[in-house]
Order: C-alpha cells, then sequence, then structure tokens
C-alpha cells in the first residue's frame, strides 16, 4: 500500500475546520467516492478537526491518497500536543452529550471509517488515523 | 462576520442555510433567532437545510438548542430538506436530533407548523397547557 | 556501435510505411480478426497510433523498461485499444494479438538489414521483449476493462431490482425480494430515501413479504434506514414480517421500538393512506 499523494493543513480555529471539510471533500470527490461515502468522511474530518481544535489546543490535519492495488482510499491524521485523552476507551463509548465525558464522539466518528486508529497520552497530545476505503 | 438572514413571514421566521459554516456563525444563528423570536413574537420557526451538504454534531447541537429555545419561548421549530446522505450520516454518528420536529420540504414544514399554530389558537388562551 | 536498442529505433523510424503495411496484412490475414465487432479503417487507425508512438518511444531511448515513462503516450494508445476491444467483446488473446502481430514484421525488417547473426539474435531478443510487455500490458489493460463492466452491471442490476414505487400521494413503497445481503440492503435504503425527496413522501413501507431470512446486518440496517427517513420527515412502516423472521428478530435481540410494523401489505397502506389524511369510500354508496 502506497500513498500517492499528500498534504497537511493547520488546525488552528474554526474557520480552519471549514477549510478541512473542503479540502477532504475535494480530494473524495477526486477518489471517486460515492455521495454517501463522502458525506461520511467529511463529516468525520469534521468532528476530528474539531476537537483538535477545541480540546488539543490546536493541531495539524494530514492528507494522504492511497492505493493498495486496484482500490484506492483517504487517509487522514489528525495531531495535536495537547493535554492528550486519559481514558481511550471511555473517550470511544462515549456519546456527544453524555454528561461525564469529553463528549468527543470518537466512537460516532469511527463509524463513519473504515479504519480507525487512535494514540493518546495524557500530557503528550493526541494522534488519530482514519481510513475510508472507496 | 456576516450572518445568516431571517426572514419573517406572518408569526413565522424562516431561514435558509446555504453556507458552509463555521461554529462561530452557527452560534450567531442561535443567538439571533431566539431574539427575533421574542421581538417579532414569532410563533414558529422553518430552518431550510436543503442546502446543507454536511450536518455534524456542532450543527446537530445548534439545532437542537433552537428547537428547544424556541420552544421555551412558545414556538415551534420544523426542520426541513435533509439530504438523505446528511441523514444516514447522523444515524451512523448516533445522532437523532431529539426535540427537533422534521418535514420533508419547505411546504410540508409550513403545512405542519400551521396544523400546530391553529391548534393552539383553537385551544385558546386557558387551554394553553394542552398543545395540539 | 550501435547498440541493440537504437537499431530497433532506426529500423521502425525508417521503414514505419513499410511496417505499417505489413503489419496491417499480418492483423487482417490473421485468424484472430474479429471482422464482425470492428471494420478494417478502425483498425488502420488504431495500428497508425500505435505505430507512431512505439517510434516515439524507441527514438527517446526508453525501450528497456516498457514502463517507463517514456512509453507513457504508447501505453495510452493501448488502452484505448484495449478498453473499446473489451467493450466490443473481443477475447483478451484477440485483443493481445494487435500488439504481438508487430512482432513477424519488425523481425523481417531487422533481418534484412544483414547484421552479423549475435547482433541480430540480439536485437531480435530486444525487439520481442518489448512487445511481449506490451502485449500483457494490453491484457492487464483489457481485463480491468472487463471488471468495470461487470461492476457497473451489478449496480444497475441491484438498483433495477428493488423499484421504489409511488403507491399514492406522499406514499412510497418498496417490495423487497429474495435474500438480502448487506450490501444490496445498503443500495435499496438509499434509493428509498431519494425516492422519498423525489415523491414528497411523509410515508415509506418497507414490504419484507418476499424475503426469507434476515440476519441481523440487514435487520440492522432497515432500523437505520427507518431512523434516517425519520430525520428527513417521512415515517416507514415495515410490513409483511413472516412469522420465522419475527422468531428471528427476538432471537437476535434486535430491538425494534419506535418502528412501525404492520402484518400485510395492505394493512400497510391502509394505515399510510390515514397518516397522509386520505380516507377511501366505497363508490355508489347513498351519500345523504
Amino acid at each position: 500500500m502506497q500513498p500517492t499523494r499528500d498534504d497537511s493543513r493547520p488546525l488552528r480555529n474554526e474557520e480552519d475546520v471549514v477549510f478541512s471539510r473542503q479540502a477532504v471533500r475535494s480530494w473524495a470527490v477526486e477518489l471517486g467516492f460515492s455521495l454517501v461515502d463522502q458525506t461520511k468522511i467529511v463529516t468525520a474530518a469534521s468532528e476530528l478537526a474539531r476537537n483538535t481544535v477545541v480540546y488539543g489546543g490546536g493541531g495539524t490535519m494530514h492528507m494522504q491518497m492511497l492505493e493498495d492495488g486496484p482500490r484506492r482510499g483517504l487517509r487522514l491524521v489528525f495531531e495535536d500536543q495537547g493535554p492528550g485523552i486519559p481514558d481511550i476507551d471511555q473517550a470511544l463509548r462515549d456519546g456527544f452529550t453524555s454528561g461525564g465525558g469529553l463528549g468527543l464522539g470518537l466512537g460516532g466518528a469511527r463509524r463513519l471509517v473504515n479504519e480507525f486508529a487512535i494514540e493518546s497520552q495524557p500530557g503528550q497530545g493526541t494522534r488519530i488515523t482514519v481510513v475510508k476505503w472507496k | 462576520m456576516e450572518r445568516i438572514p431571517i426572514l419573517k413571514l406572518g408569526r413565522l421566521l424562516l431561514v435558509t442555510i446555504q453556507v458552509d459554516m463555521h461554529d462561530r456563525l452557527a452560534l450567531a444563528l442561535q443567538d439571533d433567532l431566539t431574539e427575533r423570536i421574542v421581538r417579532d413574537s414569532a410563533r414558529g420557526v422553518l430552518i431550510d437545510i436543503s442546502s446543507l451538504e454536511i450536518v455534524d454534531s456542532f450543527i446537530g447541537r445548534v439545532l437542537g438548542n433552537i428547537a428547544a429555545m424556541s420552544r421555551v419561548l412558545d414556538a415551534e421549530t420544523v426542520v426541513v430538506g435533509m439530504q438523505p446522505a446528511v441523514a444516514i450520516t447522523l444515524v451512523e454518528l448516533g445522532l437523532s436530533l431529539p426535540g427537533v420536529r422534521t418535514a420533508l420540504n419547505v411546504e410540508r414544514g409550513m403545512h405542519l407548523l400551521s396544523r400546530s399554530l391553529e391548534a393552539d389558537e383553537i385551544a385558546g388562551p386557558d387551554d394553553a397547557a394542552d398543545q395540539g | 556501435m550501435a547498440n541493440g536498442e537504437s537499431v530497433i529505433a532506426a529500423v521502425v523510424a525508417e521503414h514505419e510505411q513499410r511496417l505499417m503495411e505489413e503489419w496491417l496484412r499480418e492483423q487482417l490475414s490473421a485468424t484472430t480478426l474479429r471482422r464482425d465487432l470492428m471494420g478494417d479503417a478502425e483498425l488502420r487507425q488504431q495500428s497508425a497510433d500505435f505505430l507512431g508512438r512505439f517510434r516515439e518511444a524507441l527514438q527517446a531511448g526508453g525501450a528497456a523498461d516498457a514502463n517507463a515513462s517514456a512509453w507513457a503516450d504508447a501505453r495510452a494508445v493501448l488502452a484505448t485499444v484495449s478498453r473499446s476491444r473489451a467493450l466490443k467483446g473481443f477475447s483478451p488473446g484477440e485483443t493481445a494479438m494487435f500488439v504481438l502481430s508487430l512482432k513477424q514484421p519488425l523481425f523481417t525488417l531487422l533481418r534484412e538489414r544483414g547484421d552479423d547473426p549475435e547482433r541480430l539474435v540480439d536485437e531480435i531478443w530486444r525487439a520481442s521483449v518489448i512487445l511481449d510487455r506490451l502485449a500483457l500490458h494490453t491484457t492487464e489493460l483489457y481485463q480491468k476493462s472487463r471488471e468495470d463492466v461487470i461492476a457497473r452491471q451489478q449496480q444497475e442490476l441491484l438498483e433495477l431490482s428493488t423499484p421504489v414505487v409511488k403507491v399514492w400521494e406522499g406514499v412510497v413503497a418498496v417490495p423487497l425480494i429474495g435474500t438480502l445481503d448487506s450490501a444490496r440492503t445498503q443500495v435499496v435504503m438509499e434509493n428509498l430515501l431519494e425516492r422519498i425527496v423525489q415523491v414528497g413522501a411523509s410515508v415509506a413501507i418497507i414490504d419484507i413479504t418476499g424475503v426469507p431470512t434476515v440476519d441481523t446486518l440487514v435487520a440492522q440496517h432497515l432500523i437505520k434506514t427507518v431512523a434516517a427517513a425519520r430525520l428527513m420527515g417521512a415515517e416507514c412502516i415495515i410490513s409483511g414480517i413472516r412469522p420465522q423472521i419475527a422468531q428471528t428478530i427476538v432471537h437476535l435481540g434486535v430491538v425494534l421500538e419506535n418502528v412501525t410494523t404492520k402484518a400485510s401489505l395492505a394493512d400497510a397502506i391502509a394505515l399510510a393512506l390515514k397518516q397522509t389524511g386520505f380516507a377511501i369510500t366505497r363508490a355508489g354508496a347513498a351519500r345523504g
């Protein structure tokens, strides 16, 4: 599997969240994703980008087009140097409006993509990688 | 910062969201609507999202808030025109938009609102506790 | 000392016209020719296009590696040829013969140069290697085109086999027939939601009378569809649930809360009409 193109975008504020949505949309269109799949990956990107800005204190989104034999995909990596997530399992289980949890909606975002990986330690920032295949 | 225009149609307020909103814009809409409901004594709010290609958790929350706040101010909110891809994605995300009434398009949304307004008017001020 | 590759390039450039004619003759006399599928004029055009790019690539010095960028244009012509032949119904062998039939005329020209046997063998070998690689490339492209056609046909079949019908003003119904797999259910559901928008339906009936079994995945898709339709402002009624399916659903622990169900399609239609504000009265009854 190899990346055929990549790009990075800063995530500093909410305008950047909008830009990241638009960037992901245009790559998804280029890769030929169905409308439903486009909507899913762009929505996931919106959630994760916002988390990076609001919870992570700002960070970066890396985009990569992937080729694995005949199939093509889109990989997004959201990185920040923020406080990190203390209990990842809990964060994945939380809904959006749960009282005690962080309300990051990671579980929901995970359902929108094919592959989801998260690395995070308190005090060491967070790195979330998602892949959606066509 | 530009703001999303709100149109007044009798006792209804009509909003058409056509831009990819950033969070501040959505919050501004929330504020503007609540203010206008009071100022114009509006009884209904119709939000047309047929041009919105993405509804994420933030927008979903804002829509939910608008519905809840209008209800407190004795107005009903209806969200119309959700695109199928958006609906499918929201379900997958696990967002059900509780408390938000929806209709397929503006026509049906107005129909829905006028029905519930009528019921209210028929009930009369003393029976305000009963909602149609 | 000219090396084998530039000799081939020179030969093709010097004798392009003759090479073209002899190659055409090879193709037209081959048993693999399909006059029923393609006319001679088109064959001539394809051959001319390819030969031109072939010569250019050789002259650019990219003889050794058929994947090198010098061969991009030649490969592009082969892509067009393969795709059109795949669509027309040629076999992969017949398509590869387009390139392979160039060997004989090219070898003849090389032989005529009168180089010593060892050099000749080297030149013929190099020419053979290049053409073999290009022929293989043709076959791969052909395969890919066939796969694309099959995928598209599968998609069309999927969409045609479960039409969403308008039952009445504001009411649509989709009768699901046969076993449902995850992919098919997803396509059907997306179609249903699109139709709801098109028709302006406020009620959608999903009839599963014709579905013998339902597994957890399918049941979940159905539930998600009902939820999505509701978000859009339409209510769903699921009808035609057989006793066996009802049992399966309970056993699987699938929860159908907030989903209206009716045993028969008829009951579902009656309910849908009522919900959309229609009443059916028998004609000719005395109306005061």
